[in-house]
């Protein structure tokens, strides 16, 4: 029986030859992720069902990535902090990348490729929704809540239901103006926020082959805002070639089959395709860029799991070289690697950081940041009726801080033109 | 298990994610020390814009200022409620609150998880958009046996979807139950 290449995952992860889309099976977890948000109650569910004394069921597949409210003077977060510390020193867990120390990381879907634990054909389970991140690696990722985080913790598994699967196929050579963000925003707004609820997503075509690690990433990243389990790219010579230079663990390379069969699927020619945005306040509620343009913002926002990787940010530097942004803009590397790459990574004779530095942008630590809002002090939260250009995955009333702000998301380009602005501004104005 | 579940309506638009359900900025608060815990009680739904907070009319606060609890156990929505992040703080603020059922068009895969495997309430799905039916404040009466839930201050009964698949979980009161009572608790080969 033909199946698409997240059942071979599932089965692989099942011991099975063959899954059919909709039935429950339970699967061998091969890397458990979570952080300082989920973490501490993930563990004390863990404790309570499995004893006080009970030991994780293997220490290596557990990843711990504290990410979201790390530079805060709030004390209920630097507790939440210690409790993450204190369970991975009992446990003895290696892959513990502890705040104020030179493990520190940064935002773990991106710090988990970075730390080579994307291996293609694997199972990975984070408590956070855009684990669907590491789908990008030819593996299968998704979130989950701290209950099934502490049953995982416990015995290495879980039920999952086979998702059935959409395909996205992208036709055409990527043109300069057009990103991954675009792609994704671009496929919200044609399937709604429910549009692929409890299925697969599957991104293929030359278009998406065309793309580094950090786009597809980013295509992936978004696969839950249409309420998708997972996004899935299959593996090429550029996904070999970034696990290759960052672990030697072996891993096994699945295909969908020709015939297997889908929902549905939707083709697009990135030829014909121009910049998009989300408007306030949902992310499938798409406008192009030049239909809004003009629009006044007050701030602009580059970072996340989703919009502050290094290439996200070499896309931002052309257009900020030599020019001055109109409004608070703020640069926040989702991890310590990005950020030190924004010292080494050049465009045209400047680094990435003198660019932004001399374009007035104010460029914060690594971490999540805003794009969950945060508490009070988080650098670039959202205040009164901000209305805010941002890199980010969600725009939901309240998600960057304020309840009356807005935010639109948008491509690392049309974040960056827009700064130099102040008004919504199409990349091509400025390419 | 109780077969009834009877008590105040609280109706909700569309799209209600788990930043309106529980903004981020709770999320610091510990899920298990008794006194931090009301917290979840009382900013349980706080992000949802106050026009569309207890619809039809609006401005109708989940808890009302000063207070832990609310007054209203059966949450009515549209279509993809608890959509968003995978916080699992999310269906737990509701229960703290006094949430006991949620009847929504559908639900979004991790918080219709959450509330299942972490027994917290129970995500009915409505065959039609019962958010446009029922007002605030009426009092409704859930029959689990027979899938219905009846609007006693409107005098009308409407059919539930099944829940299916995870009835059993549901009925154990949560994934920890559930694999005790069939004894899939063991470790997996690491």
């Amino acid at each position: 029986m033909a199946q698409t290449i997240t059942q071979k995952i599932f089965a692989r992860a099942a011991n099975r030859k063959f899954v059919d889309v909709g039935e429950s099976v339970w699967l061998n977890v091969d890397v458990l992720l979570t952080h300082d948000v989920c973490g501490p109650p993930t563990f004390d569910i863990f404790k309570q069902e499995f004893g006080p004394d009970a030991k994780v069921w293997n220490p290596d597949k557990v990843v711990v990535l504290p990410d979201h409210y790390i530079f805060t003077a709030n004390e209920h977060a630097h507790r939440n902090i210690d409790l993450l510390r204190q369970f991975a020193a009992e446990q003895e867990l290696p892959n513990y990348y502890d705040v104020g120390t030179d493990r520190y990381r940064g935002v773990c879907h991106v710090a988990l490729a970075e730390e080579g634990f994307n291996l293609p054909g694997t199972v990975l389970f984070g408590t956070d929704s855009h684990t669907c991140t590491s789908g990008a690696f030819g593996m299968f990722g998704t979130g989950i809540g701290n209950t099934d985080a502490a049953f995982i913790l416990g015995t290495g598994k879980l039920w999952e239901k086979v998702p059935e699967s959409m395909k996205f196929t992208f036709e055409g050579k990527m043109p300069e103006y057009l990103t991954a963000k675009d792609l994704i925003l671009q496929i919200l707004g044609d399937i709604g926020t429910d549009g692929a609820t409890y299925r697969a997503m599957e991104f293929d075509g030359e278009a998406v082959y065309s793309l580094p690690m950090d786009e597809r990433m980013t295509l992936c990243n978004m696969a839950i805002e249409a309420g998708g389990m997972n996004g899935i790219i299959a593996v090429d010579a550029v996904t070999e070639a970034f696990v290759k230079a960052r672990t030697s663990k072996p891993y096994e390379i699945f295909h969908s089959d020709p015939d297997a069969s889908y929902h549905s699927m939707y083709r697009y020619n990135v030829e014909q395709m121009e910049p998009v945005v989300a408007m306030p306040h949902s992310p499938d509620n798409r406008a192009t860029v030049r239909s809004v343009a003009g629009t006044e913002i007050t701030k602009s926002y580059i970072g996340s799991c989703t919009g502050g990787k290094l290439t996200d940010f070499m896309l931002a530097a052309k257009i900020l070289k030599g020019r001055k942004v109109a409004v608070t803009t703020n640069i926040v590397p989702a991890t310590v690697l990005v950020a030190s790459q924004l010292e080494t990574e050049m465009y045209e004779g400047q680094t990435l950081r003198r660019i932004f530095e001399e374009a007035g942008c104010n460029i914060a630590l690594p971490s999540c940041a805003a794009c969950l809002g945060g508490p009070a002090d988080t650098v670039g939260r959202s205040v009164d009726n901000d209305l805010v250009v941002s890199t980010t995955n969600r725009n939901f009333p309240g998600r960057m801080g304020s309840k009356h702000a807005g935010v639109y998301l948008a491509s690392p380009l049309t974040a960056a033109a827009s700064a130099v602005t102040g008004k919504l501004t199409d990349p091509r104005d400025f390419l | 298990m109780e077969s009834i579940i009877q008590g105040k309506a609280y109706v909700l638009g569309k799209n209600i994610d788990t930043d309106q359900i529980i903004p981020a900025e709770h999320l610091v608060y510990s899920l298990s020390n008794p006194e931090e815990v009301k917290m979840y009680g009382k900013y349980a739904l706080s992000g949802v814009p106050p026009e569309q907070a207890g619809l039809p009319e609006g401005n109708v606060p989940f808890v009302p200022e000063g207070s832990y609890a609310s007054p209203y156990s059966i949450i009515i929505a549209g279509p993809n409620f608890g959509c968003g992040s995978s916080r699992e703080h999310a269906p737990f603020s509701l229960k703290v609150a006094g949430a006991k059922a949620i009847i929504a068009e559908s639900y979004a895969r991790i918080f219709y998880r959450n509330c299942v495997d972490g027994g917290f309430v129970i995500p009915y799905e409505a065959s039609q958009p019962l958010n446009k039916l029922i007002l605030t404040g009426d009092e409704l009466s859930i029959d689990m046996k027979n899938n219905t839930v009846t609007n006693l201050t409107q005098n009308v009964t409407y059919q539930l979807r099944p829940l299916g698949s995870v009835v059993d979980i549901v009925q154990a009161g949560g994934i920890f139950e559930y694999a005790r009572n069939n004894d899939l608790m063991a470790k997996s080969e690491a």
